[in-house]
């Protein structure tokens, strides 16, 4: 690793600040329902994937299972939130109780199946994930089934709060905008995911991210040199499950609903691991960018694929692959080609961009 | 002309470089040792002759003709043996098995066959056994045996004698005797003792460089340069 | 204690767990007649899923590979055949047994000569480039799960499919109270033959022997002058043809399939593998057969628990035995 800056970790750092920027400001920029929507989704994956990057890109583990934690994460708010009516308590008990609950399960998988080979380990996550997702659609009676659970959030959030009032009493507008709950449920999703992603990029940064680095590139080594292998992976494994599962907590209160389709079904999964990819592993910034880039594709890019299949519409085939519910497969597609040529991603392949010139 | 020749032979294991241009020639014939202590890089040597790393630069040259990334099973059939440190036996596999697996066709030759249960006579008596069964000595047995069992004109043994008690290691050196009649062998042992009885050419390798090659009779005799190759390991 | 497990060695080890796990199932249900159904429903179960995991465990034993994709095979073994007994549906009305069983051969053998060629092309195109690296490896054939997964869709649509059994096999033997359906006889008796097939093949042959030699070292095998990875294309070909053969009946069995069937069956098989052991294909029958009766015996007792009581099962045995129950030496 050299320390001089090269070219393309300026520019690395120049797309943070804007995307940094234009999250901050989205409620202003972006005027409509649907970009603080997609704002928000994307803040909440930053962390999802960044988390999700601390075992697969800094600690080299393949989990199949991040899901599963955020789904406790979103789950336990939900059912506090169900259960104990709308409060800040009930977002503290529940998040507190899913991210036990998480770190449990986490705990309990890490010693078993830790020591054993990094592919026994993705397959019983897998398994285990699936097991979570079966049960959270059978035992309905505290998790609503398919249907879920719809609740109410703190009376802060609700779109009617007015945040400041004028003289006359009316919502302050700020460039257009009503201060009302939907711009404090915003930043606080924002401030939240804010504060979790910098408690990683500060693991990575600690004594303890080198210590992964070298359990990565050599675990057999770092035992020998006297690091207990299978007790820092389990740590790191309970780590990124404990943030995994309070930024499902943050998520839960946003939507104001949670079910298996938004926090635990595997499709999710496919979404962190799409994102992780794509934008980098073992680099932070790579979890910004690929969440950045597949949160905005994932509601802009099946307008674009639902044009494509009608100009294609005579050719066989190619329209049902062109259908938006597809897109996926193109995803796919992009992700193969990914790991085959540009295994760093976006951000890893740009920061040694000019390194070697 | 040499049987085996190494030229500037590199290999870089993950990001570490542990041969920095290894070179030296196997004469036809005889038992060559190539001698060094832990980690001077001659098991590397053995698996980047069998192809199972891949040097770069540098070149190996067979009976004249270059195998330098050839697969491994490419370079096999040239006629190139390989015992490797841990033998590998295959223990699920009966001692008929792991032989009868050595031969090209499947079957055997019996008069090989026979010249392998007078070398070893273990191997007629556990002729049916798995082979995780076995004790070490009859480990190395049957991995020197599955080395012979076809005619080859080169085989690599690495540090057979490791862990072995002191009959048996004799009995070793008996065997490697006889067959070098007919093949050569190249030898890397840690064992000076059991090296210096068998080998007739050497080189010592350290650090990844051959800091040594000539005649074993020279090498014995002259106890300062033993005393500085090899102090650690004598 | 030492006495007791080596008296359970004797006896047969590892391999007594499904005749415990039956009798303990007699005693829990009560009901002869209900136990012997669930029992046969188990063991065919145990077969179908046999066939589904078999090579992917024989492939992860010779190359360390292990394709997550794998369980896209058996969808496409499952779609491909009901196409093609949906396309023959005249055949498998008829009263000719000659006809229903040609239109079942047919669709097997299409689901088969599926997996032949995807199998191949999965393994020259995707698996290779990674071969070393497991990252990439599962990341790839993830994707490839991914993409796979699509193109069923895109082909079949997403709507369950009706799959059509041949006459021949439809009903029941009954014996007094018992009945046992024809299909799952079937199934359990083609798993069998299977399994019969790959033990002769693993052990009375020069390939089954470089096989069995590959999966526990790799590198003496090529050293001895054997092509490992020609080996392996064979085996994966071999394994995907299996997996799709289990696709084709696990569709016939079910009889209504959807997309998600791959993804479904992929824990079924993970589980068992794991159980069984990595890289033997004992082990994983005998995973097979356990994950087969404890599915249907406890998806009788306790419905709601049958998936997680696989998934405790796996837990208890890898606590057990970290490796599995009947793992290829290495």
């Amino acid at each position: 690793m050299t320390r001089k800056m090269t070219f393309g970790a300026l520019g690395v750092k120049a797309v943070m600040l804007i995307i940094a920027a234009a999250l901050l400001f989205a409620p202003f920029l972006f005027q409509d329902v649907r970009s603080i929507e997609v704002a928000a989704r994307i803040c909440i994956f930053i962390v999802l994937v960044a988390s999700y990057d601390l075992l697969i890109g800094y600690t080299g583990i393949v989990s199949f299972a991040h899901t599963m934690f955020f789904g406790f994460g979103a789950y336990g708010a939900a059912i506090a939130l169900k259960e104990m009516g709308p409060g800040w308590n009930a977002v503290l008990l529940g998040g507190v109780l899913g991210m036990l609950v998480s770190l449990v399960i986490a705990a309990a998988i890490g010693l078993v199946s830790l020591r054993v080979k990094a592919i026994f380990f993705a397959m019983i996550t897998l398994a285990a994930a699936s097991v979570v997702l079966v049960l959270a659609s059978q035992l309905s009676q505290f998790t609503g089934g398919e249907d879920g659970i719809t609740y109410k959030v703190p009376d802060l959030f609700k779109p009617a709060t007015k945040l400041l009032v004028d003289d006359a009493g009316k919502v302050v507008k700020l460039f257009g905008v009503s201060l009302n709950g939907k711009i404090a449920a915003y930043y606080f999703v924002f401030l939240s995911t804010l504060v979790l992603f910098l408690l990683l990029l500060r693991i990575t940064v600690s004594p303890l991210g080198t210590v992964l680095e070298a359990i990565r590139e050599n675990d057999v080594r770092a035992e020998a040199i006297g690091y207990r292998v299978v007790a820092y992976r389990t740590f790191v494994f309970c780590l990124s499950a404990a943030v995994a599962s309070l930024v499902g907590t943050v998520y839960a209160v946003w939507l104001k609903y949670t079910g298996p389709e938004t926090a635990l079904s595997f499709d999710i999964m496919i979404d962190i691991l799409l994102m992780v990819v794509i934008g980098g592993m073992g680099t932070m910034w790579g979890a910004v960018v690929g969440a950045v880039l597949l949160v905005l594709a994932q509601y802009y890019l099946r307008d674009l694929m639902g044009a494509a299949a009608e100009v294609v519409s005579s050719v066989p085939l190619l329209p049902e692959l062109l259908n938006p519910d597809r897109w996926l497969f193109w995803l796919g597609l992009i992700f193969i080609l990914l790991v085959y040529f540009f295994p760093k991603g976006i951000v890893g392949t740009l920061m040694t961009k000019g390194a070697r010139g | 002309m040499s049987l085996l020749k190494i030229e500037n032979m590199k290999t870089d294991i993950g990001q570490y470089a542990v041969l920095h241009g290894v070179s030296f020639d196997v004469p036809e014939g005889g038992v060559f040792v190539l001698l060094g202590r832990n980690g001077a890089g001659k098991t590397t040597t053995l698996r980047s002759i069998m192809g199972l790393w891949t040097p770069s630069p540098g070149s190996v040259t067979f009976r004249g003709e270059d195998i330098t990334g050839l697969h491994t099973a490419g370079i096999a059939r040239k006629g190139i043996a390989y015992v490797p440190e841990n033998m590998g036996i295959f223990g699920g596999l009966t001692v008929e098995e792991n032989l009868i697996l050595a031969t090209e066709t499947g079957s055997f030759d019996q008069a090989r066959l026979k010249r392998i249960y007078e070398l070893f006579p273990a191997i007629e008596t556990f002729w049916t056994k798995q082979a995780w069964s076995l004790s070490g000595g009859q480990k190395q047995m049957l991995a020197v045996a599955r080395a012979i069992i076809e005619p080859r004109a080169l085989i690599l043994i690495d540090e057979p004698t490791k862990g072995l008690a002191p009959s048996i290691v004799a009995a070793m050196a008996e065997a490697f005797r006889e067959i070098a009649e007919t093949t050569t062998i190249l030898l890397v042992e840690q064992n000076f003792h059991f090296a210096k009885s068998l080998g007739r050419d050497m080189a010592v390798i350290e650090d990844g460089r051959v800091v040594h090659t000539g005649t074993m009779a020279d090498f014995v005799a002259d106890k300062a340069l033993q005393e500085r190759l090899l102090s650690l390991s004598a | 204690m030492e006495q007791l497990s080596q008296t359970l060695e004797r006896f047969g080890g590892v391999y007594l767990l499904p005749f415990a796990l039956a009798v303990v199932a007699f005693i829990m249900i009560g009901a002869p007649s209900s136990w012997v159904t669930l029992t046969v429903a188990g063991l065919a179960m145990g077969m179908m899923v046999f066939l589904m995991a078999s090579g992917l465990s024989l492939v992860f034993g010779l190359m360390d590979v292990l394709n997550f994709g794998h369980s896209a095979f058996v969808s496409f073994g499952a779609f491909v055949a009901a196409s093609v007994l949906a396309a023959l549906g005249g055949w498998l009305g008829s009263d000719s047994v000659i006809l229903n069983a040609l239109a079942l051969i047919l669709a097997l053998l299409s689901a088969v000569a599926f997996g032949v060629v995807a199998g191949w092309f999965f393994e020259s195109v995707i698996i290779k480039p990674v071969y070393k690296d497991h990252l990439r490896q599962i990341l790839i054939t993830m994707g490839a799960l991914i993409v796979s997964e699509q193109v069923i869709l895109a082909i079949w649509g997403g709507t369950p499919i009706t799959v059509h059994r041949p006459q021949f096999l439809e009903g029941a033997f009954i014996f007094g109270d018992v009945s046992i359906e024809v299909y799952r006889v079937f199934a359990f008796v083609l798993g069998l033959a299977v399994f019969i097939g790959l033990h002769v093949l693993l052990n009375r042959t020069r390939i089954g022997l470089l096989i069995r030699a590959g999966v526990e070292n790799r590198e003496m095998v090529e050293s001895l002058g054997f092509r490992i990875d020609r080996l392996f294309i064979g085996v994966f070909v071999l394994g995907s043809a299996l997996a799709a053969l289990g696709g084709a009946m696990w569709a016939g069995y079910v009889t209504l399939i959807t997309p998600a069937l791959g993804a479904e069956m992929m824990i079924v098989v993970f589980i068992v593998v794991i159980i069984g052991g990595l890289g033997s294909i004992q082990g994983t029958l005998l995973g097979a057969i356990i994950v087969g009766l404890t599915a249907n015996y406890i998806g009788y007792l306790a419905p709601k628990l049958s998936l997680a009581s696989n998934m405790l099962l796996m837990m208890a045995i890898l606590m057990w035995r970290p490796n599995g129950l009947r793992p290829a030496v290495k």
